[in-house]
């Protein structure tokens, strides 16, 4: 297939943020890949938690990834998970720069060209006025 | 005295409902208490005999219209974990005859989506199309980007687990076969590198078990089979966060072995190894998984799964049987329990020798197990004709 993935439309289900969440996904409006990181021993915990998941403090910072990293694994999906999802799409844990995982679609390449290793950078797409979704695309 | 307390407690009764893709004419309680039926009547018990009920939704309602409280009861829809929680009430003195048991009938009804126990709905993954497929599909690539792991070799599982359902007449898909390796490639794709007969199915069905102390196995008709060892590995709630392979405490265990440090545990609670396990009841969600768990139980190294699947070595005859009923993807899968519980029923049925189709002769070992990587958990557990 040559043509490029496109972002989903909206009218697929949407996150709902949580008390702990709600800045990274603030961060997603204004462009901001966000992760949070340990004030007492520094380790990153993503998916944003209510605390860390090296140490378990609850003394977590936010701070903005460059969002750009890697495929860590991939799938391009074929079967819809109900039908407001347009196939094919690929999902993808991308390994960030920083070194957390993070679970998106990825978009703007073909869906031969995926692999595990391929360099990609976030880039977002708004489906609703709440929400502002991550997806990656090839770096360059 | 036993060298493990699970030793004290057997295995006397197992049963499956009618198992269909659509079960018409049943709900989930009236195909749950059709088992219930079918189990009372192959041990010979009455619901009196009966002082625990590990039944999930269903320990409520099957406690009051039984009339057998007061009863222990669990309300966590039963897989191994609830198996080894009523073993150990028992082991414990809290009570002495636990009856297992779930089904499901008329909650997946909506076919253009995929089945809504596969989709929970969390911010994390939700709006990103994921379902079990595509989370075990994430697993499946990261080992084939690793160690070469190849299609033909997830299609020989599926192949394999396949037939097994195709002979046996109790299964959804019997008489369905046979199937070559071949025929799961050519099969549409619906996750990369995952075939729709990779993949388990839906069905309906429902299960029940009974568990009772070794003392009184004795007296009842079947014969027993007893719980040699059992654990459960857990990495975290299922379809929620990205499943990595590599995912992992600071021991450094990973997701992609979920499964291992059960199995080591369960292993040595038994005192045997695996190339003492007669046959493998493995959970198969997708083919894969197969694999992973010959590499994650210690049967071969790391990496080598793929090799080892192959020249049938799993399948009837060779020297692992694996999926011996056909399993999730031939046999039945009943919504997110039912077909867990039927992988210890197999492994049950395997070592009473009373298989109608696949039967390993002289089984004496059996591990069974649920799960898997891609739902960041996998749960083992060993029977036995005898114990240490």
């Amino acid at each position: 297939m040559s043509e490029l993935l496109q972002p989903q439309s909206p009218g697929i289900p949407l996150p709902v943020p949580t008390l702990y969440s709600q800045p990274y996904w603030d961060g997603c409006k204004v462009g901001e890949l966000r992760y949070q990181r340990c004030r007492d021993c520094g380790a990153i915990t993503m998916d944003p938690a209510p605390a860390c998941s090296a140490c378990f403090s609850t003394n977590l910072d936010w701070e903005v990834s460059t969002g750009q990293g890697e495929v860590y694994s991939w799938t391009t999906v074929w079967r819809p998970q109900t039908p407001a999802f347009t196939v094919p799409y690929v999902a993808v844990i991308v390994t960030l720069d920083e070194g957390f995982w993070l679970l998106a679609n990825l978009i703007n390449c073909t869906v031969d060209a995926v692999h595990v290793g391929m360099r990609v950078k976030s880039t977002f797409v708004e489906l609703s006025e709440e929400i502002t979704l991550p997806y990656f695309e090839p770096a360059d | 005295m036993a060298k493990h307390p699970f030793h004290d407690v057997a295995i006397v009764g197992i049963a499956n409902s009618e198992q269909a893709r659509i079960l018409e004419g049943h709900d989930s309680t009236t195909i749950t208490f059709q088992a219930v039926h079918r189990v009372l009547a192959d041990t010979g018990l009455s619901p009196s005999d009966i002082d625990g009920v590990a039944a999930g939704p269903f320990s409520g309602p099957l406690t009051y219209y039984m009339r057998n409280g007061p009863s222990w009861r669990h309300y966590m829809a039963p897989s191994i974990p609830t198996i080894l929680d009523a073993a150990s009430a028992i082991a414990t003195g809290q009570c002495h005859t636990v009856l297992v048991a779930h089904g499901s009938a008329g909650v997946y009804t909506e076919r253009a989506s995929t089945a809504p126990w596969t989709r929970p709905a969390h911010e994390f993954v939700v709006a990103y199309g994921m379902f079990t497929a595509a989370e075990f599909a994430l697993i499946a690539q990261r080992h084939m980007h690793m160690h070469g792991t190849t299609p033909e070799q997830l299609a020989t599982v599926a192949a394999t687990v396949r037939n097994n359902g195709h002979v046996h007449p109790d299964a959804v898909y019997y008489g369905r076969g046979p199937f070559t390796p071949d025929d799961i490639l050519a099969s549409r794709m619906v996750a990369d590198p995952f075939h729709l007969l990779d993949c388990a199915m839906t069905s309906e069905g429902a299960c029940a078990l009974i568990l009772t102390t070794r003392e009184r196995a004795q007296d009842l008709p079947t014969k027993p089979v007893y719980i040699l060892g059992g654990a459960c590995d857990s990495f975290g709630p299922s379809y929620q966060h990205p499943p990595a392979w590599d995912l992992a405490g600071p021991d450094g265990q990973n997701n992609g072995y979920t499964g291992r440090w059960a199995a080591q545990k369960s292993f040595a609670m038994a005192e045997l190894g695996p190339t003492d396990v007669d046959v493998c009841e493995f959970y198969d969600p997708f083919s894969f998984e197969i694999i992973r768990q010959f590499e994650a139980y210690g049967f071969c190294e790391e990496g080598e799964g793929g090799e080892f699947i192959m020249d049938g070595r799993i399948g009837p005859g060779g020297q692992y049987p694996v999926t011996t009923d056909g399993g999730t993807m031939s046999f039945s899968h009943g919504g997110a329990a039912v077909q867990q519980l039927q992988r210890v029923i197999r492994g049950v049925e395997q070592l009473r020798g009373t298989c109608v189709t696949s039967q390993v002769p002289d089984a004496k070992v059996a591990m069974c197990s649920n799960g898997g990587a891609g739902a960041l958990f996998t749960d083992v557990m060993l029977l036995g004709t005898e114990t240490p």
